[in-house]
């Protein structure tokens, strides 16, 4: 008994200067505090809330009660975006752009990076790394002015394809479904390929030298230099890039997206992030596109787990 | 050491196959560009006719006089300004606080504040959760709306952190035993050895203010606070262009179009990211390359 006691006498004690000790460390770091808890504040505020937020997908929300006050429903908006009309159009419609991307736009940027680094010259090396970039730092609103300009029934697209006889008449472009796709990989591309090859270009420059005289030494010529020394070299880069790139398979970009969409292309250019656009903030529908969100984000979540692990397995490689 | 002056034949072709391909993708990259600038520097019912391609035909800078004259673009550009010169300062200043709070080792909760800011990385509450939060923070119709809700980014958060660990300890020790505290240390010794990182996300916050449209969109409905990216928008994909010619000084100007005066806006908007491209090129790639390959 005496024994007993006298030990957990002896333990508050030192739980008391541990205590003590602490509170002493966390004085005298109180500066520090202060600074990491503001940015904490602000986590909580501007990432955490809108998650509380997420709760009204399952409620019967209007705009006018608060959260608390709305109705329950359970999964009745999940429900109804399922058996929408629109929900294959909208899934169709961002799996379809995202793949094609995926497919022509995530190896292009490798290529011209490849492609790029075999220039002889380093000044023209430069020059032509400077203009590719230069289209990233312009805005989706300008650039959906441009592309406006040039794909109008009397814009330079169409005069040239009237001049070389390809059509006769003059194709409204931005008007025609058929077209939207190719208009937004195409121009995706455009503006992007250059500052993407940046992080592979600059991989490449950490290749090690004596690997490609080795290469020479055994006859290897460019393109098989480019096969056995660098794509493997880069392969570290081109995995994570390439989990990250699977990840944003639901996300279009919606920035680009909606300065080049209109009603007449609708029905294909309603992505899932256009349609959260359009049913909560312009019909205030706030719970159905709420549910709408939430589902994208937990398939998004999923999809970039089963990415990493899978190249994890494959390549040894991978974001955590 | 193995030098190959003597190209072989194919080598030779490659070489001249490779060069002409870059050149060809150097020009359609700029050629959109200089097509739009030479049009919007033609007068504009003769620009309506077609045919520039490659210099204007009839020069004329008075797309670019109607645009000064309207008193809406030029509000539109002030506060364009205003919200990249502010929520750029306000944004690095705040995010490199933070994270150089959470790059010492000892700072007490360090493991939670990190885990914390790592799930926003993967995980958000999404568009109208959002939209109700910035509603009930008052923040519709506000100035600050492009300033608090911008002002911090965890993804910055991680370049400055990589940055700010490697920077000598003994430094930070030399101001504690002078008497500095711990802001005191981060204001004093820690920003002026920090200059390229705090320049990079700077550029990168700054074009992200300059270009954005999306939050003058739906945040706000009071056109004096329309930044200009969100009323080109509005000119581009609704057309509207139309109501600023009407609403120019003195009536309808017969040497421009709306179409020259869209073309002229655009040209003006994109103009300041031209000039400060030479700048903002010698320290993205840096910024780019910090944190992505070392992942």
């Amino acid at each position: 008994m005496s024994v007993s006691h006298l030990i957990t006498n002896t333990h508050s004690i030192s739980r008391k200067k541990q205590t003590r000790k602490f509170l002493n460390k966390l004085f005298a770091q109180r500066y520090l505090q202060v600074m990491a808890l503001l940015g904490v504040a602000w986590i909580l505020v501007f990432n955490y809330a809108p998650m509380y937020g997420i709760i009204i997908a399952f409620k019967q929300f209007n705009i006018i009660h608060p959260i608390s006050e709305a109705p329950w429903v359970g999964l009745t908006y999940f429900k109804e975006f399922i058996e929408a009309e629109e929900f294959w159009i909208v899934i169709k419609n961002t799996l379809g752009i995202s793949l094609i991307k995926l497919f022509i736009g995530f190896p292009l940027p490798i290529i011209f990076a490849l492609f790029l680094n075999e220039l002889r010259s380093l000044r023209y090396k430069k020059f032509i790394q400077t203009v590719s970039y230069m289209p990233h730092f312009l805005s989706w609103v300008v650039l959906g002015g441009i592309m406006a300009t040039w794909l109008s029934d009397v814009g330079i697209i169409n005069e040239l394809l009237v001049y070389l006889n390809v059509i006769n008449e003059p194709i409204y472009f931005l008007a025609e479904p058929q077209y939207f796709w190719g208009i937004i990989i195409a121009s995706d591309i455009w503006k992007e390929i250059g500052w993407s090859a940046i992080i592979y270009l600059a991989a490449i420059a950490g290749v090690n030298p004596e690997m490609y005289e080795a290469a020479t030494i055994d006859g290897a010529g460019r393109f098989q230099k480019m096969w056995y020394v660098t794509i493997p070299s880069i392969k570290a880069a081109i995995t994570i890039l390439f989990i990250l790139a699977i990840s944003g398979i639901l996300n279009s970009n919606f920035d680009q997206i909606l300065v080049l969409r209109n009603s007449l292309n609708q029905s294909a250019s309603d992505v899932i992030d256009i349609y959260v656009y359009r049913t909560g903030l312009q019909s205030g529908r706030y719970s159905l596109a709420t549910a709408v969100g939430l589902l994208k984000a937990i398939l998004a979540l999923i999809i970039l787990l089963i990415a990493n692990k899978t190249m994890k397995k494959l390549n040894e490689t991978s974001l955590f | 050491m193995f030098q190959l002056n003597r190209r072989t034949h194919g080598e030779i072709i490659f070489d001249a196959v490779n060069v002409t391909i870059m050149a060809f993708i150097c020009f359609i990259t700029l050629y959109p560009i200089w097509y739009v600038l030479i049009n919007s520097l033609n007068e504009g019912n003769d620009a309506m006719r077609g045919g520039i391609y490659f210099w204007p035909r009839v020069f004329s800078l008075e797309s670019y006089r109607a645009v000064i004259d309207n008193p809406g673009i030029m509000r539109a550009m002030g506060v364009t300004v205003a919200k990249t010169l502010l929520g750029t300062v306000v944004h690095v200043f705040f995010t490199a606080m933070v994270a150089y709070a959470l790059s010492r080792r000892d700072l007490i909760g360090k493991n939670i504040y990190m885990v914390l800011g790592t799930i926003t990385l993967f995980f958000g509450g999404g568009l109208i959760p959002y939209f109700l939060l910035i509603r009930d923070l008052g923040l519709l119709d506000n100035f600050l709306v492009y300033i608090i809700p911008a002002m911090f980014s965890f993804f910055d958060l991680i370049i400055f952190l990589t940055f700010f660990r490697e920077t000598p300890p003994g430094l930070e020790e030399a101001a504690r035993i002078d008497g500095a505290n711990d802001l005191a240390i981060f204001l004093k010794v820690i920003i002026p050895i920090s200059l390229p990182v705090l320049a990079t996300i700077a550029l990168f916050h700054g074009v992200y203010q300059w270009n954005d449209y999306f939050v003058g969109m739906i945040f706000i409905n009071n056109q004096e606070l329309q930044p200009i990216q969100t009323y080109l928008y509005r000119v581009v994909a609704q057309s509207s262009s139309s109501q600023i010619v009407a609403n120019a000084p003195g009536g309808i100007n017969k040497n421009v179009t709306s179409q020259s005066i869209k073309l002229a806006t655009m040209v003006v908007t994109t103009m300041p990211i031209v000039f400060a491209y030479p700048f903002l090129q010698k320290y993205f790639i840096k910024g780019l390359t910090i944190g992505s390959i070392k992942g």
